[in-house]
């Protein structure tokens, strides 16, 4: 077990290694470079003055060792001006004096903590991206509270009698959920509950029925301060809804399977009721498989937070990759990159481990 | 000229039907809820001692009956609106509703003649055939041909072109009357003008050409990528399968949208990106066929040759014309060296980009499912007995494992073919999309959600059209699913 866990680590660290070297060479390209140059210095540079732009803040020099740079294991630039005689570099903060300049580290990458500086936001990455990652893991944790035990729910329901008209019902509902992706389903619901103008606010404001205007905001940004259920139940069943219908169907499958086995015959013909057999024989079994493809929703997840953050302008993470990603702020895309890599390969770690312990059979053989 | 209604002359009589229809389905709904939660259940048939059958009718039966004949009813009406449309005479007759379905009438005549000539020879045409016994695979095929139909037929269908511009339409309601300015143009943009007086109908139809121009293919492609590295990773096994699979879960480990957002942008198809992508990802489809034809006709050396000579002839020409692009000097010079007379066809950097992009997310998955279904089949008899008349790995793999694997992968095709969709809409959605003057429906939701909260219509329409698209997709890959598992 142990072993199956540290080669697990091993293949993930190697994994992460390869990603974030990829995005890495995608976002330090030349031409990326090159338009870096001209927003950070002036629009109308010839392609030389860009390319000694490029040299004089460090972006030249072979992939591989700026890549290293980042990372951490390889000294960063450093550069005398042959003008002024100013020491820069890629460990020195840009408003050092001489002094602070020749005593800053050598090394200064991901592994010293270190995520450069976002130019958009003109701020160190690391403050920007803590607070964005907190307002997203709340809306993310909200949207797993709501899908995870309704998903359950309906799969359960639907598998305990295969081919019933339960089963019928809430199966097509399944397909219908993951048929709807969130930019169609929250564009769907802000029209229905969140318009002044159409869907049932302007009725129910009529009936008197709501104080406000519309039933639900169709706006999240004040949920960044303050989570009303007014404000964030939008975003929050638009994310859930997309993913809902994957776990239900999985579940259900699960279940149908389950129900199926000896045992669940033999407790029937005890003539245990179909209520304890459900609940007490059946359904422990039926969620091991569940298990993994919730952990697997995750990364899914990040698609979905991006489109619901963009739609409802929240800003949290995924707002931040958007914005990063649009005004080409190299660094604060490469630790949103990060962050999305790390999630992606922690989940699956966790699900790889989780479903052996969970299901007793593998850990035999 | 006036404001067209909903529903024209037939909402009179037929708008009361349809309400009474909602209104007895939502309360025999509740109903049958209350009566569950109850632990009424629905009478069962009892055997009586001189051999009749007795079926008692409970609460429950009654309130499932009310369902059933309230959704009828509601369908009825549905049809009654386009029969209508069909027949009446004027446009203000015929209401937004009537319009269009006399707009649709390729698409209606299409759908009449696909489903009356695919349900008489049901039995003689395989497992689509079989599509036809099952109901929910039967309302799938229908959306996803009504999509088909409109896409191919968008020029009768649209009303007007996808980029015509009327500026004193802008955020129009749905049938307003368009000035008339063009004599021949339509009188009316029935659903409504977009945010620069875009006809919002034209547009949906017109981005169902775009997206169906897009997503088979790429799909396409992406199974032939996954299929040619899946066969021989799950048949070999060994390094060669362990190399694969660490680069498949390398890739399948990539956010789709952070992948979108780095792969997607002026900058990487500046940088010649997407025609490096193309020169790896579009070689595997050759090298399928030629590996397929060879395998087959070995022991037949004309036919052999002649089979892979034409594979290559035309698969290289087009591969080549694909990938290079002479007249534009800012690619390296790989891609310029292919003579520009031999080009037969250049596809700009940005669809490229796009495709190359929805073509990389879907192969790993794709070759995920086919290395489990190859790891499956190989263990089964008649693969060994394949091995034991003596023949070649790569028959066995193309030509007996993979017929036998087809059922699950033309099911996951159509799964896939709406996923490509999603991941469409989810680029045009971000402005990524093709172009921005494009119709697709992720690009229009994109323009329309600016103002959604004051005017919706220009959004809902595309949103509803991906949806159903997907949905259509879904419930037939379900049916397929059921009726290949009957066999």
């Amino acid at each position: 077990m142990g072993l199956f866990i540290l080669r697990r680590i091993g293949v993930m660290i190697l994994t992460a290694l390869c990603m974030t070297f990829v995005v890495f060479f995608l976002t330090n390209l030349y031409p990326k470079l090159e338009t870096l140059a001209k927003t950070q210095g002036n629009a109308r540079m010839t392609d030389a003055q860009v390319a000694s732009w490029i040299e004089r803040n460090g972006y030249s020099g072979p992939m591989i060792l700026r890549y290293g740079q980042w990372l951490g294991v390889v000294p960063g630039w450093t550069r005398v001006d042959a003008e002024t005689g100013d020491l820069t570099g890629r460990c020195i903060e840009r408003t050092a004096t001489a002094e602070e300049a020749l005593n800053a580290p050598t090394f200064c990458g991901v592994f010293q903590g270190d995520l450069g500086y976002s130019t958009v936001s003109d701020d160190e990455v690391s403050s920007v991206i803590g607070g964005r990652l907190l307002l997203t893991l709340k809306l993310m944790a909200w949207a797993f509270g709501v899908m995870v035990p309704s998903a359950l729910v309906v799969g359960v329901l639907a598998g305990m009698r295969e081919g019933s008209r339960l089963d019928r019902s809430l199966s097509t509902f399944s397909i219908a959920s993951t048929a709807t992706p969130e930019y169609v389903s929250g564009v769907i619901f802000i029209v229905l509950f969140a318009s002044s103008t159409s869907g049932i606010s302007p009725w129910l404001a009529e009936m008197g029925w709501i104080d406000g205007r519309t039933l639900f905001l169709g706006s999240a940004r004040s949920a960044m301060e303050d989570i009303t259920f007014w404000n964030f139940t939008l975003p929050v069943m638009t994310i859930a809804l997309y993913g809902m219908g994957y776990i239900a169907r999985m579940t259900r499958a699960s279940m149908a399977e389950v129900m199926t086995a000896q045992y669940i015959r033999t407790a029937r013909l005890k003539g245990v009721s179909f209520r304890n057999i459900v609940l007490k024989h059946a359904l422990r079994n039926a969620l091991i498989a569940p298990f993994t493809v919730i952990m697997l929703q995750f990364p899914w997840l990040l698609t979905g937070v991006v489109i619901v953050e963009t739609l409802f302008n929240y800003n949290g993470f995924g707002w931040t990759l958007v914005q990063a990603a649009s005004n080409n702020d190299i660094e604060l895309l490469l630790a949103c990159s990060i962050v999305a890599v790390l999630v992606v390969l922690i989940t699956q770690l966790i699900s790889d481990i989780g479903y052996v312990f969970l299901n007793p059979r593998i850990r035999i053989s | 000229m006036e404001l067209l209604t909903w529903s024209g002359a037939m909402g009179g009589f037929l708008n009361p039907i349809l309400l009474v229809a909602v209104v007895a389905f939502a309360l025999a709904f509740a109903a049958n809820f209350v009566l569950t939660l109850a632990g009424i259940q629905p009478g069962e048939m009892q055997i009586n001692p001189d051999h009749t059958l007795t079926l008692q009718r409970t609460p429950s039966d009654y309130a499932l009956m009310a369902m059933k004949y309230a959704v009828l009813l509601a369908v009825a009406c549905c049809c009654a609106y386009v029969i209508g449309g069909l027949v009446m005479p004027s446009a203000d007759a015929r209401g937004i509703i009537g319009g269009m379905a006399s707009r649709l009438l390729p698409v209606w005549i299409g759908l009449v003649v696909v489903f009356a000539v695919s349900i008489t020879f049901k039995r003689r045409l395989g497992l689509y055939g079989k599509l036809f016994d099952s109901p929910i695979g039967m309302v799938g095929f229908a959306l996803v041909m009504f999509w088909v139909f409109a896409a191919l037929f968008a020029d009768m269908v649209a009303t007007h072109g996808a980029i015509d511009v009327f500026s004193q339409m802008r955020n129009e309601v749905p049938g307003s009357p368009v000035p008339v300015a063009r004599e021949d143009a339509y009188p009316y943009y029935l659903l409504g003008g977009d945010n620069l007086g875009r006809d919002v109908f034209s547009r949906m139809i017109y981005g169902a050409r775009d997206v169906l121009q897009i997503t088979p293919v790429a799909t396409l492609f992406a199974f032939m990528v996954g299929v040619t590295l899946g066969l021989p990773a799950g048949y070999f096994g060994g390094k060669l399968d362990t190399s694969i699979t660490f680069i498949a879960n390398l890739a399948l480990a990539f956010p789709v949208i952070l992948l979108f957002f780095l792969l997607v942008t002026p900058e990487i198809v500046a940088a010649g990106i997407p025609q490096y992508m193309s020169l790896v990802l579009f070689i595997f489809p050759i090298v399928f066929f030629v590996v397929l034809f060879n395998s087959r006709f070995h022991t037949q050396p004309m036919k052999r040759n002649l089979f892979v000579a034409i594979t290559l002839v035309v698969g290289g020409i087009s591969y080549l014309s694909l990938i290079s692009d002479a007249s534009n000097q800012d690619l390296p010079l790989i891609f310029r060296l292919w003579p520009e007379a031999l080009d037969l066809f250049d596809v700009p950097g940005n669809i490229l980009i796009v495709f190359v992009s929805v073509v990389f997310v879907n192969s790993p998955t794709v070759f995920r499912i086919v290395r489990g279904i190859v790891l499956d089949i190989k263990t089964r008899d008649y693969v060994a007995a394949g091995q034991t008349r003596g023949e070649g790995p790569w028959y066995i793999m193309l030509w007996e494992i993979l017929p036998n694997a087809r059922g699950p992968l033309i099911v996951d095709f159509c799964l896939r073919i709406g996923y490509t969709t999603i991941l469409l809409g989810t680029l045009g959605f971000f402005g990524l999309g093709v172009s921005p003057e494009s119709p697709d429906w992720g690009s229009t939701i994109n323009e329309g959600r600016r103002l959604l909260t004051i005017y919706p219509h220009p959004a809902i329409p595309p949103a509803l059209a991906l949806m159903s698209l997907v949905l259509g997709l879904n419930l037939l890959a379900d049916g397929l699913r059921e009726e290949s598992l009957k066999d």
